[in-house]
Formats: C-alpha cells, structure tokens, sequence
C-alpha cells in the first residue's frame, strides 16, 4: 500500500424513527458539517466525496447523491456513489481510504444515510421479480432459520440473544446520538416482548432509523497536519459471494472468514482476541453477536456464544462489542456500516464519550449485507504502522 | 505509482432483449467468456471485480446481487458496486490497482432500460422535494437543454440532425449498435417532434445492454493484450443539482475532468451524449479540435445501455489504441439530468 490514511472527524446524526425536521439533504448535511468541524476542516478541504446507501427504493429517489452534490459541497468535485448492499456503510468508508491509499487524494468525505421514513424498506424489500426465489419476509424472516442452524450447532442456549440486546440497548443509553434510548431494559423485559421471527424477539431486532454518518479521510501529511487525534487506518478489507450455492454455509459464510483472514493479515495481526481492544460489529439481530465473534475468528466455532454469556463482550470485558449500542439501537440501514467503522475510530481516538472503552487503541469495524454474502471491515489504530 | 492499461473489451449487442432479466445475468455471462478468452485468464485471475447498475432501472432493490452469479464468486472475491454507469466502476477499479492490492480488475455495467418507460423513471434522479413531484422526465429536461442552444443561436436543428446522421453512418461498422444507416440530415428534419425541439434521431434508442472492461496494472498488462491502452488521465467531477441555478449551456464538470485528464491531442474520442446537441457541448467543453474523430462506434445515439453505455465509451476509445487505430483516445461517461455528472479516461498506446 502506497499512502498510509487516517480517519481525521467523524460525524453523526441524532438517529430517530423519523427525521420530519429535516430534509434527506438536511439530514446528511448535519453529519458531514459535524465531520468537517471534528477534523476543524470546512467543505473547501475535501478533494471528493463518496456517498453510500442501500437500496434507492427506500427513500424513492433514484441516485440521490445526484441531488446532494449542493449540500454535500461536492459541486466541481469528484463524487462516488457506492452501494453493496447492507455492508454499504462499511464499504463507502474502505472506497474512501482507497482513494487516499492509491495517492489520488488527499481528504475525501465519505458520508452514508438511509432517512426511512420517506418511503418502506418492508415493500422495497418485498418485491418479487421474476425468475428469483420470493422471500417476502423482510431480514429478519430472512436471517432466522439461519440463527436456529447456529443454536442447534453450537448447543448455544436460549437467553444469549437477550443478554446481546440488554448489553447492546444499555450502551445505546451511554451514546446521545443513538435513536433507542433504554437503560432500564433487562433480560426479562427482552424475554417478554414479542416473538417476531423464532427465535428473534422484538427487544432483538434492530430499529428503522433515520440517520447519517460521516468520516473524514486524510493522507499522512493531513493527519500529521491535524490539531486532534487521528484514527490510523490499518487495514481494509471486503469478500463477497453469491446468495447461494451448493455448500454455501450461511452461519459461518466463507467471505466472511476470508475478508477476516485478509484483514488481520494485512493489520500484522496474528491473535485477534488479544490484539484488539473493542469491535463495532454489524449485529442487526442479537444472535449475530455470537455468530461473527466466530466468522471473525475471536472465538472458535461453537464457542462465541460462551464470551457473550462470560459478560467478555459488554465494556470492561475481554472485547467490548458495540459500545456505541451498534445496529441494535440504530439503524439508519445504508449508515449503520459507517457508523460501526466510525464509532471503531473514535474509540482509537479517546473521543467516545460515556460509552468510551478506557485505553482503547487498535479496534475493528464491521459490516455486512445481501444475505451473508458481501462483508467489509477495517482495522483502525492510535498509532500509524 | 504503477501505470494501468486496459487490456480488455466486451460488450453485448444493444437491443430490446425480451430474453433478458433485469439481473444482467443472460447479458453479462456471454461477454465474460468473450473478454476471457481475448486475454487469455480465466476468472480466477481477477484480483478485483466492481460493477455498476441502478436500482431504480431493474424496479428491485439489490439488483446487482444476483448479477454476481454471472462471475460465480465460489470461493469468494473482492469485489464492490457503483450504483452509476460501469465507467465509475472502472475508476474505483483504477484506484484499487493504484493501491497495490490488485494487480488484474474487471469492472461491468448493465442495465435493461426497456423494463419500463425509460424517460419517466430517470425523472426520480431530480429533487425530491421540489422537482421530481413534477414528473419533468428526462427527454423533456434534455428538450429544455436544446432549446436553449437554439436560442441563444449556438445550434440549430441542422446541426443537431447532422450529429445523427453522422453518428448512424459510422454506426455501420458496429455490430452491437442498435441503429445505424445511411439517412440524410434533411430527411431526419423532415419528421415529426416527440419533445420539441427533439425529434427521435435527437435522443438515443432505448435498448438493453451490459459491457466489461478488463484493467491490468504495468507487470501484467503485457501477458493480457499486445498493445495495451495505458491509462494517462482518469478523473470526474459534478455540476450543481439544481437545474434553475447551472447554465445549461455550459458543462463546467466536463471541461474540468477533460483539462484535469488531459484532453487535447487526441486521435479519437468516444463521447456519452444521449442526445444530439450533447454532443455538441461535450466537444465545446472538452476543446476536442478538428484533429479528433469523434465517436467511430457511432456512440450512444446509436446504442445506449442505460449503466454500460459510459463504459463501452471506454471500451470503444480502448479498442481503437488496442487495434493501432490511435494513438491517443479520449472517453467520456455521463450521468444524471442534462450532463450533470461527467468523467473523462485518457489513454495512449505508449
């Protein structure tokens, strides 16, 4: 690699249900002006901006990121628009550092949102076209009987999903920003609430959010440059395969285990559990926390479950996972990978606030999409390499 | 900085395709083997796969998804998507290969621009507040375009039936091109309007079509291709959204990728103008002189797959360095209402 880069601010919005006070351009003109003003650099800094979002039919406007040149300060600019399915998040962030790591430029914005409020990712979600497999069921209907192959696998048992969702909801009470607010939650509230998709209760399930995040990337001049701290970026990472094939494992998909494999290779990390001090994990339904602890290679497969029941994986444990309250307390869809990558970076910068994990200096964000096939991640750290 | 080359070119006739879905998989997998078997790889050589197509065209969320079952990712690959015409693909290609960790990338495009009344949807990419609630749609917006033009005595009709004219002649020798034809400016003239100004020799057929482009870096170029097309200049820019408050007749994002990428000089240009008084504004904009002969493949006019025309653009400009046709070839792609988005690729044969 070329140019060593740096993640320089970061940017987000007060994710909610619905964003009525603002426009789609309001809504990421707030990250990015939060971005900006985190790295104290003003749109005139920014060599290009890469956007990314899911599916377009969840707002109803076809290439949006045509409309947001203005508010993105993007005009006479180069603008990228990445889509990847729900590891797009993750994905716009790695794009962005590639165009500082291959020496094109120097700072690029890279600014994700999905504002579902102004259309229903349930039908964008839900329609059938023709010659492919209907599944109608939105992602959790989709993501279920994955889940049940991953309890019967592992003998897991039953109350770890709710013990991810009250460790998660909790943080989500450290962190203004995040959209679900409950301190109070416990494990027998989240056993009480509604079974949606067996074994994925309501109190399990990610949130519809409205919400932007934003990430300034700089070369190694800029980041030398800048008056705060700065998130190294150690290493990147993405595999994808398809939907499904004959041998497809949709508990421990392989692109997951060979984006991982890659990434801890190029990071020159060689044990992930003790290398790392704090993972943001794309966890949209509680039992996702034990699954990717083991695709990611943190816990042998079978086992993952055994860190979130050890209490290793809430803030003062082995590996805090999701201190920000992850996907599980917001989840602007197309944002939701560049708010994990995001929150990896403030925890290296010491900028996490009330949910900061102490002395946090190497950490990971993750996200993925499709149907456990497309992932992206990357390795930030308080040091450069 | 390792230098880049294409190395490889594909594309699919452009038609209506009845036997074609939305997916790109019934397009895509025949120019694959093509594209292959011209460089002598198999897929297993590509260290970096990205693709570009629309949502919005293919009426599905995630329509790319099941365009990754034409590559066959088992075991899996790096691979990203672009929701833009396949010519951003190939620069988020570019930038992979600039940055070591791919020697060898591909990058597609496809669309089926005829699942639906083409014009009406594209209307979705202008503001959603203000404008898009109107249904301007995206012949009308052009139409505004080139009245303007004919106004402020720019063009005339002649003018813009001579771009056709000449665009389907040179048609003839493409054989995915969707028109072509020898028919005189005059006689184009003497049909009907469909968005006055426009008559339907103004705007670009709507057709189904996909494209690849195999990228190689400076170490393996060579194994691919005899005279590979280096890449010189690659970059893009973007105007203002809002229709009211950009000058029409100027395409400020063109001339600056075109200056930025290195416009001037060269033997061939292959530029996206869907309509016919685009053209004359991209070769305003881009300063192409007399020196340049533009669009041998008889361009978009004569064939424009929604999200693979900009990257057949470059294939085409490619094919005429690859061949010895050029010595230095100018593409261009653009994207959104009345040439809002634009980018220029620069490549030579040394």
């Amino acid at each position: 690699m070329s140019v060593q880069a740096a993640v320089l601010g970061v940017g987000q919005t007060r994710h909610r249900s619905k964003r009525t006070d603002v426009s789609i351009a309001g809504l990421c003109r707030e990250a990015a002006d939060r971005a900006l003003a985190d790295a104290e650099l003003t749109a005139a800094d920014i060599d290009a901006v890469v956007v990314g979002k899911a599916p377009d039919l969840f707002e109803g406007v076809m290439m949006p990121e045509l409309y947001l040149a203005d508010a993105l300060g993007a005009v006479g600019k180069p603008v990228l628009r990445v889509h990847t399915a729900g590891s797009v998040g993750g994905a716009t962030g790695n794009v962005a550092a590639s165009l500082v790591q291959a020496g094109v430029h120097r700072r690029v914005l890279a600014l994700a949102f999905e504002k579902q409020s102004e259309s229903n990712a349930m039908w964008a979600l839900s329609i059938a076209p023709p010659f492919s497999i209907p599944v109608v069921a939105g992602a959790g209907g989709y993501f279920a009987p994955h889940i049940r192959a991953y309890i019967r696998r592992s003998g897991a048992p039953g109350h770890i999903g709710a013990m991810v969702a009250v460790k998660d909801r909790r943080n989500g009470a450290l962190n203004p920003y995040a959209h679900l607010q409950q301190a109070d939650i416990t494990l027998e509230s989240v056993q009480a609430s509604p079974m949606l998709w067996a074994p994925v209760r309501y109190d399990e399930t990610c949130p519809s959010s409205d919400g932007a995040c934003a990430v300034v990337i700089g070369d190694e001049q800029a980041a030398r440059d800048s008056a705060g701290p700065v998130a190294w970026i150690r290493a990147t990472a993405m595999r994808s395969e398809p939907t499904m094939f004959a041998g497809k494992d949709h508990v421990n998909p392989a692109a997951g285990r060979e984006a991982a494999a890659a990434l801890w290779r190029k990071a020159g990390i060689t044990d992930p559990l003790n290398e790392i001090d704090v993972a943001e994990i794309y966890v949209p339904f509680s039992w996702y926390e034990p699954m990717w602890l083991e695709n990611l290679g943190f816990a042998k497969p079978g086992e993952g479950w055994r860190m979130t029941e050890a209490g290793e994986t809430a803030i003062g444990g082995r590996l805090p996972v999701n201190p920000s309250g992850g996907v599980l307390s917001s989840n602007p869809i197309g944002a939701s990978g560049l708010l994990r990558f995001a929150e990896a970076a403030l925890q290296v910068m010491g900028k996490a606030g009330a949910h900061q994990v102490p002395g946090a200096r190497t950490a990971l964000g993750h996200a993925y999409g499709g149907g456990s096939q497309f992932f992206s991640m990357w390795v930030v750290s308080s040091l450069p390499m | 900085m390792t230098r880049v080359a294409v190395a490889g070119f594909a594309q699919s006739p452009v038609r209506v395709r009845e036997d074609a879905t939305t997916s790109g998989v019934e397009m895509l997998v025949p120019i694959f083997a093509e594209v292959f078997g011209a460089c002598g790889i198999s897929r297993s050589d590509i260290g970096f796969w990205c693709s570009g197509s629309s949502d919005y065209l293919a009426g599905r969320a995630f329509s790319f998804v099941s365009a990754v079952d034409a590559i066959g990712a088992v075991p899996p690959i790096m691979e990203s998507h672009v929701e833009m015409d396949g010519a951003w693909a190939l620069y988020e290609a570019w930038v992979k290969i600039l940055t070591g960790e791919a020697e060898i990338a591909l990058a597609y495009g496809f669309g089926k621009s005829s699942g639906a009344e083409l014009r009406r949807v594209l209307a979705l990419q202008l503001d959603p507040y203000l404008v898009a609630p109107l249904w301007p749609d995206a012949v009308s917006v052009a139409a505004l375009q080139a009245r303007l033009g004919l106004e402020a005595g720019r063009w005339t009709e002649k003018d813009m039936a001579e771009v056709a004219a000449r665009s389907r002649a040179a048609a003839a020798g493409n054989p995915a091109a969707q028109l072509s034809g020898d028919v005189t400016a005059e006689e184009l003239l003497g049909r009907p309007y469909i968005a006055e100004p426009l008559r339907a020799h103004d705007c670009a057929p709507v057709g189904d079509g996909a494209a690849v482009v195999i990228m190689a870096s400076q170490e393996r170029a060579a194994d691919l291709c005899e005279r590979p097309a280096w890449i010189t200049g690659f970059e893009h820019r973007i105007d203002s959204a809002s229709l009211g408050a950009r000058d029409l007749l100027a395409v400020p994002s063109a001339a600056m990728a075109g200056r930025a990428a290195g416009a001037d000089g060269v033997d061939v240009a292959e530029l996206h103008a869907p309509f016919t008084h685009q053209e004359l504004l991209l070769r305003e904009a881009l300063g192409l002189g007399g020196g340049a002969e533009v669009n041998p493949s008889g361009g978009a006019l004569c064939g424009n797959p929604m999200f693979a025309a900009g990257l057949a653009r470059i294939g085409m400009a490619a094919r005429a360095v690859m061949s010895g046709r050029a010595g230095r070839a100018l593409a261009h792609a653009t994207s959104g209402p009345a040439l809002q988005q634009n980018l220029v690729c620069v490549m030579e044969a040394h």
